[in-house]
């Protein structure tokens, strides 16, 4: 199953292992930021309507 | 114009901070970094013009903040925008008064601080040269910096991290005139590009400086 | 249909909510596919390709490097043409589009910056080596840097959206500037740009070719790249807009009341 890295496996490994872990940061903050955002604009937009 | 220069200098010699506190900072520079690497005499002659432009270059730019930020706060610049000067030519009266005050001193004083650091006999010459052709681009780089940031509170640090990147190519060019006339080599090519950076940045960057310095202005 | 129409469908997503109704509908595909070709890139790359007979294993890092270094550089030439747009047409999208484009860029840049040390220690020796590649990478870093921290810096949107287009022009300039100049300074040790060089694709320039063996994993996973850069510019600008649209709603109501 693994390939064989030979005396380079420590290399490749920790580049896949930090590039795929500041990816998924990237993208797990955006969604994140993203959907706080979302839902505090639909309650100020239902605040508002329901007040004026 | 002139007017207006003059205005800036008389400013900048009554504050009494402007016109010295560059050069002191430049003198402190340069006697630190042998405390810093040793006090080998070769070791120092080797690194000595890279490190008198970074000093002069940092000298420069501990200055910027004020350049600006003064006339914002008791409304000057927004009585110079409505002036029937456009604004291009006032942010260029600014840099080159910048440039009078801070970058001309360290010129003229780069000399002095070169022997402190054991400057190789050749090296004199290129390196007051260098920093006369590159000082000025410094300053108008320096001046699209302040104008970016005179409606923060906190803008200094930030005007570093903007100006910094920018004054690359400057110190690059810069520097490796004083180091190729340290060791005697030919100084042709990065002169001319350092000259070529700099009469770009100051034909073309004052444009950039005063459209920024109106949106802050709206 | 005439090319004027043509030419104006573009302008149609610069109305926000245009915008976020077209993104919610192609953003799933843009996520799914990206993700598709990520991993069957990624997976091809890493456990089915042979080893380089100089670089051995190494050469597996080339399948990050190479992308991110390609989307780190297309993602500044994404921002410069958006700060373009927003200084001349005044479309709001186009701002938020480049402020949304701009973290991603960093993470771009940090992921080829990691992996170029990361394989430049076993294959030169030294983690980081002032080579011009590198260093033109590091000052592109402190670029987008400066150019996220006046958009934080600034609390009014207009204007924050004027002057970081400002910034992203005369820095464009001088990034470019700043590459020649370090071309100069110091000639390196990074090999040229082997993967989009037309010889090097086909297969005519041997010397320093990217094999086919490696080149087809490589191709998948830069479309990967692209397809995750678009979708998460998309997303994101999508919540830059949320963002403006509640600062407005907020700054009415305290108007009104």
């Amino acid at each position: 199953m693994m390939p064989d890295l030979g005396k380079y496996t420590e290399a490749v490994l920790s580049s896949y292992a930090l590039s795929l872990l500041l990816l998924g940061l990237l993208v797990v903050l955006s969604l994140w930021r993203g959907r706080k955002v979302r839902s505090e604009m639909e309650q100020t937009e239902l605040r508002i309507s329901r007040d004026g | 114009m002139i007017a207006l220069l003059l205005r800036d200098l008389k400013l900048a010699m009554r504050a009494g901070g402007g016109f010295g506190l560059g050069l002191v900072f430049f003198l402190i520079v340069t006697t630190l970094v042998p405390f810093a690497v040793g006090p080998q005499s070769d070791l120092l002659a080797s690194i000595a013009p890279g490190v008198l432009w970074l000093g002069a270059l940092l000298a420069c730019l501990l200055s910027l903040d004020r350049l600006l930020a003064l006339d914002w706060e008791d409304g000057t610049l927004d009585l110079l925008a409505t002036a029937p000067l456009p604004l291009e030519a006032v942010v260029s009266v600014k840099a080159l008064a910048h440039w009078i005050t801070t970058g001309l001193p360290l010129v003229l004083a780069a000399p002095v601080f070169g022997v402190l650091l054991n400057l190789p006999a050749p090296g004199f010459f290129w390196l007051v040269a260098s920093l006369a052709v590159g000082t000025p681009a410094l300053s108008v780089v320096g001046t699209f910096g302040a104008a970016l940031t005179v409606g923060l509170k906190r803008g200094g640090l930030l005007l570093s991290l903007l100006v910094l990147p920018l004054y690359v190519p400057t110190l690059i060019f810069g520097a490796e005139v004083a180091r190729r006339g340290a060791q005697g080599m030919e100084t042709g090519t990065p002169l001319l590009m350092l000259a070529g950076i700099t009469l770009a940045t100051i034909a073309l960057l004052p444009f950039a400086s005063a459209a920024v310095l109106r949106v802050n202005l709206r | 249909m005439s090319i004027a129409t043509k030419a104006n469908a573009i302008w149609q997503y610069a109305n926000p909510k245009k915008f976020l109704a077209t993104t919610e509908r192609v953003l799933p595909f843009f996520w799914i596919s990206a993700a598709i070709c990520l991993a069957v890139g990624l997976v091809w790359g890493f456990f089915f390709t042979p080893d380089d007979f100089r670089q051995g294993s190494t050469v597996k890092i080339i399948y990050l490097h190479v992308p991110s270094a390609l989307m780190a550089i297309n993602c500044w030439l994404m921002m410069l043409v958006t700060s373009l747009v927003w200084l001349v047409r005044r479309h709001h999208v186009s701002a938020l589009a480049a402020r949304a484009a701009a973290p991603i860029g960093v993470v771009m840049t940090l992921i080829a910056l990691i992996t170029g040390a990361i394989w430049g220690q076993p294959m030169w020796g030294t983690w980081w080596a002032w080579d011009p590649r590198l260093t033109s990478f590091l000052i592109l870093f402190l670029f987008y840097l400066g150019y996220i921290a006046l958009w934080e810096a600034i609390e009014d949107p207009d204007t924050a959206a004027d002057l970081t287009s400002v910034l992203c022009l005369v820095g464009s300039v001088f990034a470019i500037l700043s590459r020649y100049a370090v071309n100069f300074w110091n000639q390196g040790l990074h090999q040229g740009a082997s993967v989009m060089r037309a010889g090097a694709v086909t297969g005519t320039d041997t010397t320093e070719k990217v094999s086919n063996v490696f080149f087809y994993p490589l191709f998948l996973c830069i479309i990967g790249f692209v397809l995750l850069f678009i979708a998460l510019v998309l997303y994101r600008t999508g919540t830059e807009i949320r963002a403006r649209r509640i600062r407005a709603l907020l700054a009415r109501e305290r108007a009104g009341a």
